[in-house]
């Protein structure tokens, strides 16, 4: 019997936590997006140290260094993003880092015969090992890393949602591989939020919740409910108890929109005003979806009609009367001429320029504002970017300091400026207070609620749910790709979100995966 | 999954930065100095170098390796590159030189046809690179050798002596300074407006450091990399002019490599390769320092070899200098 306890601390994301593991099981890890699952991972297999607590392994204190220390200790991970090199083949892959060789050529026929024993070991006799890993399938990638983390002396797997990318088919092949791994008396760690899943392979499952265990118990006998009961339950935030905005006219209306099965057939309506909330685990689609809101990646049904308006600087001085687009706009150049405004996920690649300094991030999205014919009014551009310093509170040395130099929240703050800056009609938010501490979560809270009192319509995406119960007056709740549901304020509980956002598990098309890899989906492609 | 919230942030204001003009003027400065002791070093080895005759040769001599390295300078700046240069500046003298000669054309309609086809070159280049989203480096190396294929079919693969015509732009005007000295001192000023004051500049430094931010904030990368590519052509068909201003011929293998040496002059200045950064006047201290270079090489009698040896690692020692300075004032 292999014996692990652990029992952890890190600052914010990890309280305390304390689990045992046996030889031979699979403990299923689950939870909400951002309950810890992942770090949990990382920490075991070396990734982040932890910053409490210690751990054990067969007896032994166990605390890796690195990545390589733990896989000496016989602790591997298989990640959610895959760890191969595509140019390179199969069995290059799977020897990397200890490839036969005499004197620097390489022996063919040892590494291809290493390679194919070591596939051997999960069954997978149908793979060449002289295939370049490219030619694989997505499923087919997954096994091969697996194999690559099936060395001997591997005592823990964890498996980081192994099944995102699979077919049912390859998920029904995997599952027979770990039956067997567990019969040699390897540990399982699966890690993934598809509950139906782990009803069928599970021994055990731990269920964490804003980084503390709630529960870990067998799995016979505990029901999806169970799961889902156990995965909520949480302190009520006051500003959940907050009154409805009153929303004005519709501002944006979306019928049927949808790519591939990414995004399949969304309807939805967004008044002025108002704060609509999305919900929905990663991979339902909901970054896919304000992609084709906003012409970053083009719809291939569906249309996006934006309401009559009135006149604005935005709208180059006169009303505008209703319009619309079918599949969406053709690029993000074209939504923002019609006033959409996006605050992307990923703010250091898609938002900011990060040398540059803040007052050149910050009036980006107009800079007709502060220029005259072509030239800058640099005086006038420094005062206007100095307002947004005072009003969002960007704690800085000034408009000069480079973005790059900021913390994540003051950050976010410089993308939203830009936004502010743009007299814009609605604003689409994906994670907009992903990586922001605290303090400055607050500001961005006061300036979405601000921005909506002044009637813009903003539809935010969050993986924070008590975020967007205390932010948005409706919440929509995508999962699969589909809008499964919408709730009023006052009509969701946390139970009936994640419910919703949960929906899909039994008639899931694998959606994340199999859309981007659709070849026969006829959108043209993301102008990337 | 979503990553979980980072422990830490990075601390707002902790490293006192010095400002930005402060910076700027200490590139200037560090460039002003490597050139000055440049200028001292070889007044020391050659007795002739210190004479107002060396300063005025080099002055003359420099216009149209200038207002190519501008063009050079925006290209870098959009994390672009250029090749075809040299060969642009070859054709535009020829198809002047041509339309003067055998076609008759008057002087101005020559010389404006010499700028429309540098203007028609770089623009092919920005567009195809644009329309087929290539690297530049490949569409401009191809445009290097059709170009400069071209300019053979224009001359007949001989240099066509265009005489006294246009040599009124090499010409002295004031102490010995040539027109096309000063055109070359006004487009340095003028392209270091353009780049640090106007909508058009700000635009060039947002797509070389992240295309695809500006993409998402409503900039439309596209048009604006065609015209500086179009413009970097322009520039070298001016370029063209005042060679065979100078030389009062236009030679079909004329510039060729000047590629590297108009690169070599912006990327000692310190424009980044990579994009995003760079500097008309640190540009202009560049092509400063090569010309002083090869004008002392030769005055202290330095073989061809050793003048390539010796050109080489500055330009390495430059760029080196440069990197380390950069680094330390990093982010």
């Amino acid at each position: 019997m292999l014996g692990v306890g652990k029992d952890y601390h890190t600052t914010t994301v990890l309280h305390g936590v304390t689990l045992s593991l046996h030889a031979g099981e699979v403990l299923a890890l689950t939870g909400e997006n951002g309950a810890g699952k992942s770090t949990l991972s990382k920490i075991l297999c070396g990734l982040e140290p932890a910053t409490r607590g210690s751990l054990r392994l067969a007896g032994e204190p166990y605390a890796p260094a690195s990545r390589r220390d733990a896989e000496r200790q016989g602790v591997r991970m298989v990640m959610q993003e895959l760890g191969l090199v595509p140019t390179l083949t199969v069995a290059e892959n799977l020897l990397m880092g200890r490839l036969p060789h005499r004197m620097g050529w390489l022996r063919r026929g040892a590494m291809h015969d290493a390679a194919r024993r070591q596939l051997a070991k999960i069954g997978l006799t149908g793979i060449d090992p002289a295939t370049p890993v490219s030619r694989l399938g997505i499923g087919q990638q997954q096994m091969v890393e697996i194999a690559r983390n099936l060395q001997d002396d591997t005592r823990i797997l964890v498996l980081d949602e192994p099944t995102a990318m699979l077919t049912p088919r390859e998920t029904n092949y995997l599952f027979e591989q770990i039956a067997r791994l567990t019969a040699r008396g390897v540990a399982i760690i699966y890690v993934s939020h598809r509950l139906e899943e782990l009803r069928r392979i599970a021994d055990r499952v731990a269920v964490l919740r804003d980084g503390a265990l709630v529960d870990a118990r067998p799995m016979a006998g505990l029901s999806e409910a169970d799961l889902v009961q156990r995965m909520v339950g949480r302190a009520v935030n006051d500003l959940e108890h907050r009154p409805r905005r009153a929303a004005g006219p519709v501002a944006m209306r979306v019928d049927g929109i949808g790519r591939g099965t990414a995004v399949q057939d969304v309807s939805l309506t967004l008044h002025t005003g108002e704060v609509f909330g999305i919900a929905g685990l990663v991979g339902s689609g909901r970054t896919e979806l304000l992609r084709l809101l906003f012409g970053a990646d083009r719809a291939d049904r569906g249309s996006v009609t934006l309401a009559a308006g009135p006149a604005s600087p935005s709208t180059g001085g006169s009303p505008v009367a209703e319009r619309t687009y079918e599949r969406g706009f053709r690029s993000p150049l074209a939504a923002i001429a019609a006033g959409i405004g996006l605050v992307s996920e990923d703010r250091k690649s898609q938002g900011l320029l990060l040398t540059q300094p803040i007052r050149v991030n910050a009036t980006l999205s107009d800079l007709s504002a502060v220029s005259r014919a072509g030239w800058l009014r640099r005086a006038h551009e420094s005062a206007v970017v100095q307002g947004f310093i005072r009003t969002l509170r960007v704690r800085c040395r000034g408009p000069e300091q480079p973005v790059g130099q900021l913390s994540g929240g003051n950050q976010q703050k410089v993308v939203f400026a830009r936004w502010l800056h743009r007299d814009g009609r609605v604003l689409l938010l994906d994670e907009p207070t992903r990586g922001v501490d605290v303090g400055a979560r607050a500001d961005l809270y006061a300036e979405l609620d601000r921005m909506a009192t002044e009637g813009r319509a903003l539809l935010m995406v969050s993986s924070d749910l008590r975020e967007l119960m205390a932010m948005a007056d409706r919440i929509g709740v995508m999962s699969g790709g589909r809008l499964v549901a919408v709730f009023e304020r006052g009509e969701w509980t946390e139970q009936s979100l994640l419910a919703a956002a949960f929906s899909d598990a039994e008639d899931r098309p694998r959606a994340e995966g199999a859309a981007s890899a659709s070849p026969t989906s006829p959108a043209s492609p993301a102008s990337a | 999954m979503t990553a979980t919230t980072s422990p830490s942030s990075a601390p707002a204001a902790a490293a006192p930065s010095v400002p930005l003009w402060r910076t700027q003027l200490g590139t200037y400065l560090g460039l002003a100095i490597v050139l000055a002791g440049m200028v001292g070093l070889f007044s020391w080895l050659s007795e002739y170098f210190w004479s107002a005759e060396t300063f005025v040769t080099i002055a003359n001599e420099i216009p149209a390796l200038a207002v190519m390295a501008v063009g050079m300078t925006f290209v870098l700046i959009i994390a672009g590159i250029d090749l075809s240069v040299g060969s642009v500046m070859a054709l535009s003298a020829a198809t002047s030189a041509a339309a003067i000669l055998q076609w008759g054309w008057s002087v101005p309609a020559a010389a404006a046809l010499a700028l429309a086809t540098g203007l028609v070159c770089g623009t092919i280049t920005g567009a195809v690179s644009v329309a087929w989203r290539l690297p530049s480096f490949i569409v401009s190396l191809g445009m290097l050798e059709a170009v400069r294929g071209s300019a053979y079919l224009v001359t007949d693969s001989r240099t066509q002596y265009v005489g006294d015509a246009i040599s009124w732009l090499a010409a002295p005007v004031v102490a010995g300074i040539s027109t096309a000295f000063g055109i070359a001192l006004l487009i340095v000023v003028v392209a270091q407006l353009v780049l640090s004051r106007t909508v058009f500049g700000r635009c060039m430094v947002g797509i070389g450091t992240n295309e695809e931010a500006m993409r998402l904030a409503g900039v439309d990368p596209r048009p604006i990399r065609i015209a500086v590519f179009a413009l970097t052509g322009l520039l070298a068909g001016l370029a063209g002019l005042m060679q065979s201003a100078r030389l009062e011929a236009a030679d079909p293998n004329a510039g060729a490599g000047m590629e590297l040496q108009v690169i070599a002059a912006v990327v000692i200045g310190g424009t980044s390769l990579m994009g995003g950064r760079g500097s008309v006047v640190t540009t202009a201290f560049g092509v400063l320092i090569i010309a002083v270079l090869e004008a002392g090489l030769a005055q202290i009698g330095a073989s061809e070899p050793s003048k390539r040896i010796i050109t080489g690692c500055v330009i390495v020692a430059a760029v080196i200098i440069d990197t380390l300075r950069q680094r330390r004032a990093a982010v």
